[in-house]
This record gives C-alpha cells, sequence and structure tokens, in this order.
C-alpha cells in the first residue's frame, strides 16, 4: 500500500467521522424542534385526560387520566358543543364542494375556450384575491343586516349567508390554481369527445372534472380548512349560540383562560381537530404540492 | 387549443329548456320583487344594480352564444357581490357616520325619538280594550267611548271593524284570536311594549295597556315639524335642530340619540389624523403591523430554511418519523393553535410559566414587549412547519448539476450554501414569502385569539391594544366596545387597503407571475 493511498484511507475515515457528528447534531436539532412541535399537542391531550378543570390542574402532564371532561361538555347545556361541530362541517362542507364547483366552472371556461377579454379577466381575479374578504368585515356585516331586512333567509345570523360570503372568495383563491392543471390536461381528449358527439357540460361534468380530481381535492381541503379556521366573518355574521361555529364558539369557552373550564375546552379541541389532523395527514401528499404552487394556511 | 365557440351548437332538450326557463323566471321574479321594495325604500342604486344583475344573467343564459360567460356567471356573481361591491361599500361606509346611534335613516330617528319619549297624557279617558292576536303579532280591539270596535296593531293604527260584542265591549273580531287572562300573564313584556298608534300620524300618541283591558292615550313629550325639521319638547318648550352631524341638537349643544345615518365627508378621515388619542394609536399599530409581518415572515423563513437544510440528507435516519412530527403544527387547526398557546402563556396559571420555567411569574400576554414577543413565537409555531415544507421541494428542485459544478471548482459547503443555494431559493421561494407578508400583514387570529390585541392602551380614545395590528383593530372599533364605530373602522380598512395594493404592485413587479398567465 502506497503512502497515497495511506492518506486517502485515512482522510475517508476522518470524513465519515465528522458526517457522524454532525448527524449526532443533526438529530439534536431534530429533537428539540420536535419537542418545540409537539408540546402544544401533548398539553392539550393531557389537559383534556384532566378531569379538574382548572388551567393550574392541567400542568402536570398525564399525572391524571380520565374522560370526564369529555362528558362534561357533551352534556352541557351552555355550550352546545355538538351543535357547533355539525355547524363547522355543514359550513365547511357546504363551502368546500361549492367553491371546487364554482372554481371549477370558470376554469374550465379559461382553459378551454378563447374569448375576448380572457387574459384580463384572469388577472383581474388573481389580483381581486390579493384583497382578503376579512378587510371589508365591517360592510359585509352591514350588507348582511340589509340583506336580512329583504330577505331573512340569507341574511345576518344564519349560515347561508355565512356560506355565501365565503363563496365570494372561491373564484380569487381557487381559479388561478385549477386554470394551471387544467391545462395540463391534453386538449385532444376533449377532441374526441366531441367527435363522439358529446356536448361541452357534458365532457366537463364527466370527462374533465375526472382527469383533473386531484386538484379539487386540494383546493376543496384547502376551503375547508379555511372556513375552519376563520373566525372574524364567522363571529360577526352568527350571533346565536346554537348557530355559531367551533372557532366562535370554543373561544367564547375560554376567553378569559384563568377562569374557563379549561379541560372541557381542551377535550373540544381534540375533538375538533382530530378529524382535520387525520384528513390532513392524509392527504399530505397532495397538499405539499398544493403548498409549493403558493397558497398559504 | 380548440374554439367550442366554433362547434355546432347542440339542439337542447325540451326538459332542459323548461328547467333552465323556470329558473331564470324565478330569479327574474325575484329581482322585480326586491327591486321593487328597495325602490320603495329609497334605495335606488342598489335596486338599479339587482335589476340590471338580474337582466344580464337572463341574457346570458339565453343567448346561443357567449359560452365563456355561462360557466363563469356563478362564481362570479358570488364574487360581485361579497367581494368587489363590499369593498365599495366600505369606502362609502367610511363618508358615513355610521355607528351607535346613527344606524337609522332620519325618518326612522324621528319616529324612533317621537315613541320613546311617549308618556301617558293627563287626564286621558281610558278606553276599554281586548288584547288580540294574529301571526303571533298582538293587536288591540278597542270599544271607542261612541260605542264602536276599532282594531290597530304597532304597524297599523286603529281603523273601525265590525266585531262581536258582549257587554257593550268589543270582545273578539274575526282573523285574530282574543288572548286570555292566563295569556297575558306570560306574555306580559309584550303587551307593556304594545303602541297602537291612533293616526297614521305618529304625533297623534298611541294606545297603550298595562293591564290588557283598559287603553290610556299616550303621546310624544316631543312634536316633529316636517316643515323646518325640527322637534319641539312641549314641556319645555325647547327646540332641537337638525346639527348637521346626524342628530337633533338642542339650544345648549347637546345631542339627543338615536341620531341618522349621514355623510360626514372626510371627518373620519380627519379624525384618524387629527384627534391624538386615535392617531397616537393608529400610527403605532400600523408600524407594529408591518414589523410583525415582516418579523414572522424573517423567523418563519430562517427556522424553515434551516431545518431544509439540516434535513434534507437522505442518509439522516429517522427523516420520515421527524418529519411527520414537525408538520404536525400545520395539520392542527390555526385556531386553536392560537388559543392553546393563549392558555398555556396564562402569567399565573400556565404551563411555560410554572412547568417549563419552574414556577416564574413572567407576564408573557400583559407586558406590551413580551406580549410582542409571544404573539411572534406563537405564529412561529403556526407557521415553520409550512415554510419548512415549501423550503424542502425549493431545495430539491435545484438541479444536481449545479452543485456539482461548483465542487469540481472547489468551493466549501458555507460558499455553496451563500452563493449558490441561497440565490436560487430566493428567487424560487419569493411569491411564497410575499404570500406569507401579505396573510401575516392580516393575520387576526394569531393576534385577537393569543393576546386579544393586549395589554390595553387605556388613554387611546378607542378599544386598542398593545399586540393589535390594523384588521383587529378595524373588527375591535366595530364589533366590541361601548360605541361601534362603522364609519372609522371603514376608514382604518381603507388604509389597510392602500398598503396591501403598494404591496401588491411592488410583488408584482418583482416576480413574474402575471407573465406566466398566458
Amino acid at each position: 500500500m502506497s503512502a497515497l493511498d495511506l492518506t486517502a484511507a485515512r482522510l475517508e475515515r476522518s470524513g465519515r467521522r465528522r458526517r457522524r457528528k454532525s448527524h449526532g447534531l443533526r438529530h439534536v436539532a431534530a429533537l428539540v424542534l420536535s419537542v418545540y412541535a409537539l408540546l402544544p399537542l401533548l398539553y392539550i391531550v393531557s389537559a383534556s385526560l384532566n378531569p379538574t378543570g382548572t388551567l393550574t390542574g392541567s400542568n402536570r402532564l398525564f399525572r391524571l387520566v380520565g374522560l370526564d371532561s369529555y362528558r362534561r361538555l357533551l352534556a352541557s347545556d351552555q355550550f352546545p358543543f355538538l351543535t357547533w361541530f355539525k355547524n363547522s362541517l355543514v359550513i365547511g362542507l357546504t363551502t368546500a364542494v361549492l367553491s371546487v364547483f364554482l372554481g371549477a366552472l370558470a376554469a374550465y371556461a379559461f382553459s378551454r375556450m378563447r374569448f375576448r377579454g380572457r387574459r384580463t379577466g384572469l388577472l383581474t381575479i388573481v389580483l381581486v384575491q390579493m384583497f382578503p374578504q376579512l378587510l371589508a368585515v365591517v360592510a359585509i356585516f352591514l350588507l348582511l343586516t340589509r340583506i336580512g331586512e329583504l330577505v331573512p333567509a340569507i341574511g345576518l345570523n344564519t349560515q347561508a349567508g355565512l356560506i355565501s360570503v365565503y363563496l365570494g372568495a372561491a373564484l380569487g383563491v381557487n381559479t388561478y390554481l385549477m386554470y394551471g392543471y387544467f391545462n395540463t390536461v391534453p386538449t385532444e381528449i376533449d377532441e374526441a369527445a366531441r367527435v363522439d358527439g358529446a356536448g361541452h357540460m357534458r365532457i366537463f361534468l364527466t370527462i374533465i372534472l375526472r382527469l383533473v380530481a386531484p386538484i379539487l381535492a386540494v383546493v376543496g381541503l384547502l376551503s375547508f380548512i379555511t372556513s375552519m379556521n376563520d373566525f372574524v366573518i364567522a363571529s360577526v355574521v352568527l350571533i346565536d349560540p346554537e348557530k355559531q361555529t367551533l372557532a366562535v364558539g370554543l373561544y367564547r369557552m375560554v376567553s378569559n383562560p384563568n377562569y374557563a373550564d379549561w379541560s372541557a375546552f381542551a377535550a373540544g379541541a381534540v375533538m375538533a381537530s382530530i378529524p382535520v389532523v387525520a384528513l390532513f395527514l392524509f392527504l399530505q401528499k397532495y397538499i405539499v404540492g398544493g403548498l409549493t404552487a403558493g397558497s398559504t394556511k | 387549443m380548440t374554439d367550442l365557440r366554433s362547434a355546432p351548437t347542440r339542439s337542447t332538450g325540451m326538459g332542459t329548456l323548461v328547467a333552465k326557463i323556470t329558473v331564470l323566471g324565478g330569479l327574474d321574479a325575484l329581482a322585480v320583487f326586491l327591486g321593487a321594495v328597495l325602490v320603495s325604500r329609497g334605495d335606488y342604486v342598489i335596486a338599479a344594480l339587482v335589476v340590471v344583475g338580474a337582466i344580464v344573467l337572463t341574457v346570458i343564459y339565453l343567448s346561443e352564444r357567449l359560452l365563456p360567460a355561462k360557466y363563469m356567471a356563478p362564481g362570479l356573481v358570488f364574487l360581485a357581490i361579497f367581494q368587489v361591491f363590499v369593498i365599495g361599500y366600505t369606502v362609502y361606509i367610511a363618508f358615513t357616520n355610521y355607528s351607535t346611534g346613527h344606524i337609522l335613516t332620519q325618518d326612522q330617528a324621528v319616529e324612533a325619538l317621537l315613541s320613546q319619549s311617549q308618556r301617558r297624557l293627563p287626564d286621558s279617558p281610558s278606553y276599554s280594550v281586548t288584547v288580540v292576536e294574529s301571526n303571533s303579532q298582538l293587536g288591540l280591539l278597542v270599544t271607542a267611548p261612541d260605542g264602536t270596535a276599532l282594531l290597530g296593531t304597532a304597524d297599523s293604527p286603529l281603523r273601525p271593524v265590525d266585531a262581536t260584542f258582549q257587554d257593550g265591549q268589543a270582545v273578539a273580531v274575526e282573523g285574530y284570536t282574543s288572548l286570555r287572562f292566563a295569556d297575558l300573564l306570560g306574555r306580559q313584556d309584550e303587551v307593556f311594549s304594545l303602541a297602537v298608534p291612533l293616526a297614521d300620524d305618529a304625533s297623534a300618541g298611541s294606545l297603550r295597556t298595562l293591564d290588557g283591558r283598559t287603553a290610556y292615550q299616550y303621546t310624544s313629550k316631543l312634536s316633529f315639524d316636517p316643515a323646518s325639521e325640527t322637534l319641539t319638547d312641549t314641556e319645555t318648550g325647547e327646540v332641537y335642530v337638525d346639527g348637521g352631524e346626524g342628530a337633533f341638537v338642542g339650544e345648549d349643544g347637546t345631542e339627543i340619540l338615536p341620531g341618522w345615518q349621514v355623510n360626514v365627508g372626510l371627518d373620519n378621515f380627519t379624525r384618524a389624523v387629527s384627534e391624538p388619542s386615535i392617531r397616537g394609536p393608529l400610527v403605532y399599530v400600523t408600524a407594529w403591523t408591518i414589523a410583525f409581518a415582516a418579523l414572522s415572515v424573517g423567523i418563519i423563513f430562517a427556522l424553515g430554511l434551516l431545518m431544509a437544510l439540516l434535513f434534507n440528507d437522505p442518509s439522516m435516519r429517522g427523516r420520515t418519523a421527524y418529519r411527520i412530527v414537525m408538520v404536525l403544527p400545520y395539520a392542527f387547526p390555526a385556531f386553536l393553535g392560537a388559543m392553546v398557546w393563549s392558555g398555556m402563556l396564562s402569567q399565573s396559571f400556565g404551563f411555560i410559566n410554572q412547568v417549563v420555567l419552574g414556577g416564574a411569574s413572567i407576564p408573557w400576554l400583559t407586558d406590551p414587549t413580551l406580549a410582542k414577543i409571544s404573539v411572534l413565537m406563537v405564529n412561529l409555531w403556526l407557521g415553520f412547519p409550512y415554510m419548512f415544507l415549501v423550503a424542502t421541494g425549493a431545495l430539491q428542485a435545484i438541479p444536481g448539476e449545479v452543485r456539482e459544478a461548483a465542487r469540481v471548482d472547489g468551493t466549501s459547503r458555507w460558499q455553496m450554501l451563500r452563493h449558490i443555494e441561497l440565490p436560487l431559493l430566493l428567487i424560487s421561494m419569493a411569491p411564497i414569502l410575499i404570500a406569507t407578508f401579505a396573510f401575516n400583514f392580516n393575520n387576526f387570529n394569531v393576534i385577537y385569539l393569543v393576546t386579544g390585541g393586549g395589554p390595553r392602551d387605556t388613554g387611546a380614545g378607542i378599544p386598542v391594544g398593545q399586540t393589535d395590528i390594523l384588521i383587529s383593530l378595524v373588527y375591535k372599533v366595530a364589533f366590541t366596545g361601548q360605541n361601534r364605530d362603522y364609519g372609522l373602522a371603514s376608514a382604518f380598512s381603507i388604509i389597510i387597503f392602500i398598503v396591501v395594493a403598494a404591496i401588491s404592485v411592488i410583488s408584482f413587479r418583482r416576480t413574474k407571475t402575471l407573465e406566466e398567465i398566458s
């Protein structure tokens, strides 16, 4: 073995050692960050299992374990948790389905048809999206009050009114995202269907919509999460406690954490988040793809 | 790409056509109804918008052409009302005095004032009455002194009716149910508040009953003179005139409320910049909003990038497990995350002080500086997983050849990061960083659900705190506190519009998003 080979071997060994050392540091960093990420979640699960109810009592993680606070919350007259849950699901799902449909209709037109003002139209929609609806929350409140005087069914304090408001954002956020995906479906497919005698509506409903299903799932999920997370507009539009959503209802429970039934809130938080977290982990692959396309939570 | 306009028009089936005409017919009927109601209320502009909107929709769906419009109209309707119109409406409200005490129109305000100041007319005759009900609305069936029957409700003045009499007293009338004594007890409050006008003219006064059997004539101590638009107190003789600011003002300058809504021009904006108790908070809230958004982007990006660099090594064991754990805060609903942190940061009972810091008493949410740090830390927790995912994606998208070439040229790891990876990452992530900035600029949930905008600034003339950002300030001015000032809140909204517009213009110039739209 020549001296050169020896040196090379020594170099390689030390390189490996250095890499192992840096891996060790990485694991330390990863553990620290994992604790930071996980601690609040572990804390809230532990608090929900704590029967005592107070904020102080929740500090000893997993010292006491029981389902009392879940029972207390579900039986509570003051806080109709299950109703809030149902409201959030109904509002979230309706908004998601309708905004996917409205967005897909518009994206189909932008992607498959050529008309005057197409580019300007798309540009305008992207620009309008820059102004989030919550900026106009005062005007939305007063507008729905006025609408309610004429047509009470879609006015203030109705879920239909709130969904309509959310649908106002349906085009802005989604059309551009969907438009890009629609463009990846080859037009030859439309062509072939047309030759076979299918009309534009049929091509849209039975062919295109199936081929773009992944983006529909992403947009639907993002719009569901957005409406779940909305506090501002929901708190202003929905007044009766039985009409409110989880975000507004749970906030009322702990608007003063020191005196609230913290365990019951924690139980509510755990129950409210399980479906969202499960859905998220299940669809993670798609969401990450959608994220890089430029959407924020 | 194909042009659908040139496609042969397919003859639509009879059923579809009927359905279409039915839906459009219903829509137009509704629009005509709404238009008529709006015109009768004097809302001419809105009435015109409703009618024009209905005509446009009808034309779009009846026309043989205009195919793209048929697909876009449903979404555009919602966009037009709840995204575009509300922005215009915000501007309109910002020029009015719309607030608690100034919600009504002038006519409604006069009516409200007259009925508020009603009191029993001394020596007024007593009327024997029966409380009746129809469609859950109460009314009074009155036996007039001359023995005839009169009927009226809160909305419709007394008019003669044919009633059934018993012992010379009207007891029942067709179309109404007479309330029994037991019913009266259950609905006392409703009965007490029922005032049936004697005539169309509100100054004639009304009948009220305290026991459900006898009613007395009540008149307002104020009287309105439509010609001079003044209110006169008939007891003291004081004259109230329209003060020009949406309320009647007495000789000594006192306003009587409710007032009404008037256009006040630039008043809200002038107040915002000239009243020190509003200007001060507005300035520091705007500065903090920009700082909060910029700092949030900075720390979230720094941590996300660091993590992407650290954990983007395929040889590292347990990467997938770490990744799932670290993405969990992103999967957890953000509003809940903010509320959980708010409890954990509580000064005397929270987890952070009691457990992590072993019983410290640090005012995380009530000290002005610490509260700012707290909301930033919570925001970091909510945001870093997202930036980690995005930065990892962007890092992996850098072609291997680039790194290879640099390595051949003998660059160190640091030089590679500093001069090659970072610049490339910044280019591909610029749109996302701008979007994150814009999002955090209006990140209401983190502020309102963690600190409520507090600690409160007690010296300010509006409800505002040290961690408030513009959007939470708008919310608090409009919807919390004793005096809800929609006009001032809308003026603040416009400030946000301007800042957001400026940011958008700059970001669009910098990125090429718009050029990608072909």
